[in-house]
Parts: structure tokens; sequence; C-alpha cells
């Protein structure tokens, strides 16, 4: 009874908080990044006294209807980020490794399902999911691990199955993924006591879109040399496009952003001083690592202008009808990154190196995301024959730091710049 | 011009001199827990042996994992670059290197004019390297110098299945109360050796020649099983554990 009354009034405070935050942001020209996720993160903790709903959802699955719904979409895997970010996943992925779970599992789905038994990480746990949502076209660990929270939460679950698409996408796979789309809004009905509202959709559907565009225009500033925006900046700012697409806040902080990189553009301003070498990054960050790695590369003049993961939040925009928001988004959902063969993964690749004009590409293999680095070494090869860059590939974790050796890696980036600065002299 | 390199590895610090491509002098010392005092010994050593005084040193280059603590060196490079420099030297017809120190082991591929075109390095554990096997000599109690001997008279190597060095050696002494003989054991941790550089080699794709360089060259037990696992024949310079401070030398008259 105790422990209830301290969690309500927590839970206030919280509310009062993000009311605050959210108060005094009107007054402010320049909204930052952490203005949006505290509002965002006390709205969800508080939704309990508002009467809102909150859904856990994977990164790659429709958060559209969610939003539609005015359902709270919650993102483990930002948590994930966060918790590695905050140099707390070693301690939560061995807690769940205490609960049974093999270390061989991904670190996002040991250190969330650890997290959620004792309320641990940066911002105290996430808030107590009513229904969770899992779409399985960023891999298959996602099944499972949905599976365990919503027997831990007793909530219900919902699962959104795409195909994989090793080399095209077919009709009956859109007839597939599309029915599904139906029952999805059936489920949210249910889980809301109320009717689908497909108007809403329709213009959430079409911020999504905006926001997706400007999330790559923003990305695009990278072109320019020397590019105004690393690739460690884009793991910052990218929160957004994850947690909140489909919302107005999306379109006003990229129209910000991107024109606070035009005008570093104007002003000759690099995100490396001297950058002298570009590079294009792929699979998800180190994030306990990030600090480290960027000062690291940009010792060399190098800058990691580009990445393939923060692309995948715009990647499957040539997909995506404006004018028909449902429909498209069954192949957008099909065809993302992670859920298309390795010949057209590597295709995707090349194009990145001829837009950004890049020197090397850097791959992380990535212990924990099966999907993402299975195959990175057919795609360094395909790259290696096509374009003649030099690779690196960084053996590590994006959340479990107790996987990374500093002097390893550091060697293997001395050994890589080597290359490259040889490599560009002699041309 | 006289010029100098200085290769601080987790086990050892090596020193060399060479003078205008000629080789004057090399040392090994052990490494010790302070990196910075070993660049001082082995370099101070590597001159007296030598009858040189510092000043007639023109330029100084360091390299291996305790580069950065080498404080009088002009310049680093990482041993990548350094072996690279030193086997080309050794050899202008060297294609490809395994290097297997205490701490890593390496594959290089060279162009034609000696340039690293790609490199792979072991995976973050100790199985694979130098100190794998002092792990073993230890549990063996066989100097590790006479391994290599020791291996070549076995005629069914033992096998050591375990990827992990601690495992491996418990597997060892699994070996050793099952009564099998020490020189199939010590040829059994050979093939392993072999087998895990050999596949992280085959990820790169080597081109013969081929050169092996670092500390481990010096036992013939590892580069016979490698041989054996690559089907190539491997090239061992009287060089090798000092070829990365050959190399460091090398670079540092292009500085």
């Amino acid at each position: 009874m105790k422990k209830a009354i301290s969690e309500f009034f927590k839970m206030v405070l919280i509310f009062l908080a993000g009311r605050f935050k959210k108060f005094t942001m009107r007054f402010k020209k320049t909204k930052t990044m952490k203005d949006y996720m505290m509002v965002y993160y006390s709205q969800a903790k508080s939704a309990r006294l508002t009467g809102r709903k909150v859904a856990w959802i994977t990164s790659g699955g429709p958060v559209e209807p969610l939003i539609a719904m005015d359902i709270i979409p919650i993102y483990p895997e930002n948590h994930g980020a966060m918790i590695g970010a905050s140099k707390m996943g070693g301690y939560l992925c061995g807690l769940a490794e205490n609960m049974g779970y093999s270390a061989d599992l991904c670190s996002y789905a040991r250190s969330d399902i650890s997290c959620a038994t004792v309320n641990g990480g940066p911002i105290g746990g996430l808030p107590r999911p009513d229904m969770l949502v899992c779409c399985n076209n960023i891999c298959g660990t996602v099944l499972k691990w949905y599976e365990i929270q919503a027997r831990y939460f007793n909530v219900p679950l919902f699962i959104l199955d795409t195909p994989f698409c090793h080399t095209e996408y077919t009709e009956e796979m859109g007839r597939y993924v599309r029915a599904q789309f139906d029952e999805y809004f059936v489920f949210l009905e249910k889980a809301c006591g109320k009717k689908f509202d497909f108007e809403k959709l329709n213009h959430v559907g079409h911020l999504s879109h905006q926001g997706q565009l400007l999330w790559q225009a923003v990305l695009d500033t990278a072109m320019h040399k020397p590019s105004p925006m690393s690739a460690f900046d884009a793991f910052y700012h990218l929160a957004l496009i994850v947690t909140l697409r489909g919302t107005q806040d999306v379109l006003d902080y990229y129209t910000w952003l991107l024109s606070y990189m035009k005008d570093r553009i104007a002003r000759g301003i690099g995100a490396v001083p001297n950058e002298k070498y570009r590079l294009l990054w792929d699979n998800i960050p180190i994030w306990h690592r990030t600090r480290w790695l960027s000062e690291k590369f940009a010792s060399h003049n190098a800058c990691l202008v580009a990445d393939t993961y923060t692309t995948a939040w715009c990647g499957a925009l040539r997909y995506i009808d404006e004018n028909n928001f449902i429909d498209s988004a069954a192949e957008a959902h099909a065809r993302i990154y992670l859920n298309i063969g390795i010949d057209q993964m590597a295709k995707m690749v090349i194009e990145m190196i001829d837009k950004y004009d890049v020197d090397g590409f850097v791959l992380h293999s990535n212990r924990s995301c099966k999907p993402y680095s299975f195959g990175q070494l057919d795609i360094q090869k395909i790259v290696e024959r096509e374009r003649g860059i030099p690779c690196l590939m960084l053996e590590a974790d994006m959340t479990d730091e107790r996987t990374f050796s500093e002097s390893q890696i550091s060697t293997r980036i001395d050994a890589y710049m080597e290359i490259i600065k040889e490599r560009k002299n002699k041309k | 011009m006289i010029t100098a390199g200085i290769d601080i590895g987790s086990i050892t610090a090596k020193a060399a001199i060479v003078d205008d491509g000629k080789i004057l002098g090399t040392k090994v010392i052990f490494t010790g827990y302070n990196a910075e005092a070993a660049g001082k010994n082995v370099y101070e050593e590597v001159l007296k042996e030598n009858a040189l005084d510092k000043a007639s040193v023109k330029k100084i280059v360091s390299t291996g994992y305790g580069r950065n603590s080498v404080k009088f060196a002009d310049k680093s490079f990482t041993e990548i670059m350094c072996h690279a420099a030193g086997a080309y030297h050794l050899d202008k017809k060297v294609r490809s290197i395994i290097d297997i120190g205490g701490q890593d082991s390496k594959a290089i591929i060279l162009d034609g004019d000696g340039k690293v075109k790609n490199f792979v390095m072991n995976d973050k554990c100790a199985a694979g390297t130098g100190r794998f096997l002092e792990v073993m000599a230890r549990a063996l109690e066989v100097d590790l110098d006479e391994f290599g001997e020791i291996s070549l008279k076995s005629k069914k190597p033992s096998k050591i299945s375990s990827l992990c060095t601690v495992f491996a050696e418990s597997e060892v002494i699994s070996l050793i109360s099952k009564g099998e003989k020490r020189q199939d054991i010590i040829a059994g941790i050979h093939e392993s050796i072999a087998a895990r550089v050999a596949s992280m080699a085959a990820r790169l794709g080597l081109t013969e020649p081929l050169m092996i360089t670092g500390g481990v060259a010096r036992n013939i037990g590892v580069v016979s099983a490698l041989e054996k696992k690559l089907g190539m024949k491997i090239e061992v310079s009287p060089y090798a554990q000092v070829n990365g401070a050959l190399g460091a030398a090398f670079l540092a008259a292009t500085l």
C-alpha cells in the first residue's frame, strides 16, 4: 500500500514536470531534443493519470495507427540505446543472464527483459505497457522477446509478420501484409474500446511521410564537403523520427535542424575540423563508445558522414504513397533494409558510397544484431570489388560494453586510417 | 642515415637500428608492467650493444600496443604498417604476412609496392596468440622455446576443440591426466592455433609468397601446422620477432 502511494506521487511529479517543460517550451525559440524527449517520456510515464494507453512497439513497426488512436508508443530499442549510452548495458545484460537468458541473445532484448523486473536503467525503467506491437521486419528475436514481455506484463500482443524479401516483393506478399493491417486496426479498437479513426490515420500518415522526407533532407546535408554533420550527430538526432514519427513535433524539430545544417554549410563549418577523409558506417552504433569513436576518427581528420542505420528511418520512402498511406505501408514495412537480400543491401550501400562520396566503409560486426551482421562479409567483398575502397570490420556490441576491447579496436582503426591516407595521397 | 624502430608488444619490447636499409643491430627484452620504461631500456641497450650514441640516430618510429608510451619517438605507426615495411624490406616479393604476436594475430596483404592492401586481426580473444602458447607451456611444464621441436616428434596430435584459452587449458590438463603424450598434446595445441589463424586469414584471401612474422614464428611447430592448414609454403625470416621494429626503423628513414 505504502509502495503504491509513493508510486502514485512519483507519477504525479513526473506528470507535473512534463507539463511544466511543455509550458516553458512555448517560449523557447529553439526546442532541443532533450526538451522533446523529456516531455515524451514524462507523458508516457504518467499515462495512467491522464487515461492514455501505452504501447510498446518494435523500431520497424507501424507506429502511425497508434498515434492515430492517441496511444503513446514506447520503443524498448530506443531505451536499449539509452541504456547503452549510459553504460548500464553490461550490468543489465548480466542481470538477464542471471535470470537464465543466454549471453548470445541480443543485448537490447536482454537489457529490456531484466530492466522491466528492476525498473533500472537511466530513466528508472519504461512505463508499463497496455499492449505490445511486434513487427518482425527487423529480426526474429523480437517475436520471443515480445512474447516474454506480454506474459510478464499480462497484456495483449499484436504480431505483424512481414515475409523476407530476398529478391523481390510480390503481390501475394503485399496482400498478406495488408490483410494484417486490418487485423491491427481491430486489435487497437479492442484495446482502446473505441472505433478506429481512419481519417486521423491519413493525417498521421501524411505527417509521418513529411517527417521522413525531412529526416532524409537532414541526412543529405552530409553530401556537402566538409559535412556539417557526422553519423554520430545522426545517431543523436535520430531519436525523434523513431519515437514521434507521425507527429507535428518531428516536423518542427527537423525543420529547425535542417536550417541549422544548411547554415553550417553556408558558413563552411564541418562536423570534423579539417575533414580530409569521409567514411560510411554500417550497423547499429556502439552506443557505449560513440564519443570515443567519434574522437578517434576525428583525430585522423576522418568524418563518418553517413550510415546505413539512421537511413533506415527514411530508406523505405520510395514505397510510400502519401495519399494512400495504409496500402503503401504494407510494402514500406516489408521492404526495409534488414528485410531484404544481401545483393540488395549491397546495392543500397554502394548507392550511399557514391552519394556521399566516401573514401572507406566501416562495418560494425554487432554481436547482438544477427540480421544486420550476418552477410556483412559478403557486402564488404561486394563493395571492395565494385568500388575498390578499403573496408574495416570492427567487432563489438551495441549495448553490452563487456564485449569491447579498446586497444585492439584502436589499433585496427589506426591501421585502417594509415591505409586510407596512403590510398588518398596516391590519387 | 641511422634510424631506429621500437616495437612495444604485450610480452616483449623490441628495438632495431638501421643505416640506409642495412640492419645494424636488434634487441629484445621483456616488456614487464611499465611499457614506457621498457621502450627506454630496449633503446638504450641496442645503442650500447652497437656502440652508438643517441645523437647519431636521426629519426625514431614507435609501434606495437605500447607505441604511444614511447615519448621520444618522432612518430608512431601501427604494427600492421611496420610489419609490412619490415617484411617487404627483407623480401620484396612477399605479398602476404601472418603476424602472430603475444596479444593478437594478424593477416596482412601487400600490393606490389609493399604497401598494405588489406588486413584482418583476430577477435578479441587470446586463442591463436603467443599468450595462448605461454599458458599452455605453463600447464605442460615445458619451456616455450622447446615447444616447436617437441611437437615435431608427434605422430598423432591430440584434439583441442575449445575456442577459449581458459577452457583449452583445462582441456589440456584433462589430456595430461588421460596420459596422452606430451608431444601429441603440444602438436594439438599448435594445430589449434593454426586452425584459428588460418580461418582468419582465409577471410582475407592470402597470396604467395607468404611470410610469418612475430615472436611465434620462432616456433617451428606452429609454422609447419600452418603450412599444412593453408596448403602454402611459409617463409620464416631470422628477423621474424623483431620484424615490426625493423619496419619501424625503415619507416623512420622516410619521415
